[in-house]
């Protein structure tokens, strides 16, 4: 019962927060609601067994990611949505092949329905199969991850280092020679 | 207990709320963080799914999600900082050089 009410309070929050991320004119608070939002997300991840994905979620989304986001929102010094210019120009408000995104939008929600409907054992519980202590070590997981996934461990430092010369390559000034 | 359809329709709502975040809003930055939210309610699903399956494996593609996620920041901001240096503006509907 206390879990239960854990994972609505969790998701709750987490919902609340995603939405008010894209209600906000000021990228600021977004930014601040998003941490918020990533912060219940690492509730539900401890609830599912994987402490260490939501220590992980903490240290590089919420610690890294979006420290990131708050350094370049203050760097530009962003300008604000003009509410104005927002009614004026937003695409759904033009109409014809501006309204084809929002009718894309609406068949993807009835599609997740559809999906989740047609899902057979969802409604069992999501803990029923598997030892929780040996899925939640940090052992198995690193197990798994150095031997099954190796070569996708390997290919991810290669994407690291591509990313990074590409943002300095990106961001640098342009020299005048 | 709590159902895995619970877990799913948490993410389902996340990742219509960035959905909705990418087509609805006009400055670069925030459509950025709709991708992290939507990034993240797929993230739930691979963690619910793998647990619910008894396995690690869910977990550990969490981790490579979160290493694109990254990667994808990076240089999206790189890109957002250079562009802003052009047409000092974020609405993306400022960037028009590649219009016919």
């Amino acid at each position: 019962m206390f879990e239960t009410s854990l994972f609505y309070l969790f998701a709750g929050v987490a919902i609340v927060a995603s939405a008010l991320v894209i209600g906000q004119r000021n990228p600021m608070y977004s930014i601040m609601l998003l941490i918020t939002s990533f912060g219940a997300l690492a509730a539900l991840y401890i609830q599912l067994d994987a402490p260490f994905v939501a220590m992980a979620q903490i240290i590089v989304y919420a610690g890294a990611i979006m420290v990131l986001f708050l350094f370049v929102v203050m760097l530009l010094n962003a300008p604000q949505e003009d509410a104005a210019e927002w009614d004026r120009t937003h695409p759904l408000r033009r109409a014809g092949i501006g309204r084809f995104g929002a009718v894309l939008a609406g068949l993807l929600i009835v599609q997740l329905v559809w999906a989740l409907v047609r899902l057979n054992d969802a409604s069992t519980a999501v803990n029923a199969r598997g030892d929780a202590t040996a899925i939640s070590s940090v052992r198995s997981v690193g197990r798994v991850l150095f031997t099954d996934y190796m070569f996708a461990f390997e290919a991810t430092s290669i994407l690291i280092l591509v990313a990074m010369v590409g943002a300095v390559l990106l961001a640098a000034r342009e020299t005048s020679q | 207990m709590i159902p895995l359809g619970h877990y799913l329709i948490v993410s389902a709502i996340l990742f219509a709320i960035g959905t909705a975040g990418v087509f609805l809003r006009r400055n670069l930055i925030t459509i950025l963080l709709s991708i992290e939210i939507m990034l993240n309610a797929v993230n739930l699903t691979f963690v619910a799914f793998g647990r619910a399956q008894g396995t690690v494996d869910g977990q550990i593609i969490t981790f490579f999600v979160m290493t694109v996620a990254a990667a994808e920041a990076a240089v999206g901001l790189a890109i957002v900082i250079a562009l802003f240096r052009h047409r000092e503006s974020l609405n993306p509907d400022a960037f028009t050089s590649l219009k016919w």
